[in-house]
């Protein structure tokens, strides 16, 4: 798939604050950005904006998939979040979360996708217990596979190794070299040993 | 090899599914259910002693029905939109679904509550309130499936708004009344038309209010919910 991500002229207002103002960048397929930052500099914030479910003050996120404009509806099929805000149904299985996500997504699951996104994440001996039985570690590894589900062409992570072991930062590195293999990643971190390369980098610090 | 179909998403699929979520999270956790009945039941019961041997006209009993359904309702309907912001879930709602999907969807869940809640609560109001007699059941059947379309669309749009505010309980029910005042009027008359054994052809104007509430509440629901939903 062609895509393309253009950020124009962003800003961000709280309360009167200003976040950050004037974030402009584009993106392509095999594309890693690195969005850095002291605590409260926004970088939540800015993968919140980019992943569309938050509008900016100003300024404008647009998707090019194949030469068309996606419609703002279509972020939900082109986009994939993994942070440490974003919760799952934790009354439902980690098999059932899965195939909600993609049936809210307006999509249906064949094969075994789901078993080999689980599998994949090491999780597929508990898949069937509820999410809410899970430890940290297993809940950010279910929050890979919701965002993997749908296969998006955009993945954000912020954060990205939280509440991790060695096995589960290996398996996110894995999933983000294949991202940057296929398709545009976003990474939100101050750490650097989470990121090895990137093509551009946003310090939030610098800008006001 | 494992797909993904179809290659168009169905926006009709992902409103029946946010239904379906809703309604399995509500029988595994039974929120809504739980409050919805436990206030039926007592407030029925507060009727019943209050009322004891001495009944009341069919116009207070009519009228104390709908009390009953609406703050039944207000207990139980906002759990749609408070529960996805009180357990944080509300953002991965948005990164699934289009607005209008999560907006109809939620819809749909609360008209089959407001149904289960109506249905449940007339078999009890009419079996225990002695002098509630209902005389021309086509007015009420009318009035009772009207009402509750009615009832859950804007209480599904005011328990988007309030989700987010600090004081959700107090809330719901003071936005609620104005908003739903002009259905609880109408309805109470229908109802009303009903147990004093009315022509169907006199509660046509009742009718005529209702669907026209219903439209005006759903289509400024359609309208505003981008906006209540997004920020």
């Amino acid at each position: 798939m062609n895509i393309q991500l253009e950020a124009s002229g962003i800003k961000k207002v709280f309360n009167r604050r200003v976040i950050f103002r004037n974030i402009s960048f584009s993106l392509r397929e095999r594309n890693t950005l690195l969005i850095t930052g002291r605590n409260g500099s926004g970088k939540s914030t800015l993968i919140k904006i980019i992943s569309s479910v938050l509008s900016p003050t100003a300024g404008s996120i647009r998707i090019v998939s194949n030469d068309m404009p996606a419609r703002p509806q279509a972020y939900a099929q082109l986009t994939g979040l993994v942070s440490p805000y974003l919760q799952m149904y934790d009354e439902f299985s980690a098999r059932e979360m899965l195939s909600l996500a993609l049936a809210i997504r307006g999509m249906r699951a064949s094969g075994t996708i789901i078993v080999d996104l689980l599998r994949r994440v090491s999780l597929e001996d508990r898949c069937d217990d509820p999410v809410r039985t899970y430890s940290s570690g297993m809940k950010q590894r279910v929050k890979y596979a919701f965002a993997l589900i749908h296969r998006p062409p955009v993945l954000l992570l912020d954060e990205p190794m939280a509440n991790l072991d060695a096995e589960g930062v290996a398996i996110v590195q894995d999933i983000m070299e294949e991202q940057r293999r296929e398709g545009i990643l976003i990474v939100a971190t101050n750490d650097l040993r989470d990121i090895r390369t990137y093509d551009l980098q946003i310090d939030l610090n610098a800008i006001h | 090899m494992p797909s993904i179909e179809p290659a168009h998403p169905s926006w009709l699929l992902s409103v029946v599914s946010i239904f379906r979520k809703d309604w399995q999270s509500e029988l595994r956790t039974r929120y809504a259910i739980s409050a919805l009945a436990m206030f039926v039941i007592t407030t029925i019961s507060v009727i019943l002693f209050s009322l004891g041997s001495e009944g009341a006209p069919p116009a207070a009993l009519s009228g104390m029905l709908w009390v009953v359904i609406f703050f039944a309702a207000m207990s139980g309907l906002s759990r749609t939109f408070v529960a996805e912001e009180e357990r944080g879930t509300a953002m991965t709602l948005q990164l699934m679904a289009s607005p209008s999907a999560v907006l109809l969807g939620k819809l749909l869940f609360n008209l089959v509550l407001v149904m289960a809640l109506n249905s449940v609560t007339v078999v009890l109001y009419g079996a225990l309130i002695s002098g509630f007699v209902i005389r021309t059941y086509s007015i009420f059947l009318v009035t009772i499936a009207l009402g509750s379309v009615g009832l859950a669309a804007a209480s599904t749009i005011i328990a988007a708004i309030i989700a987010r505010a600090n004081t959700k309980g107090t809330l719901y029910p003071v936005l609620s009344f104005p908003i739903l005042l002009p259905l609880l009027l109408t309805v109470i008359n229908a109802t009303r038309l009903a147990s004093e054994g009315a022509l169907f052809e006199e509660a046509y104007g009742e009718f005529q209010v209702l669907i026209s509430y219903i439209a005006v509440v759903i289509a400024t629901s359609y309208m505003l919910f981008d906006y209540v939903w997004k920020d």
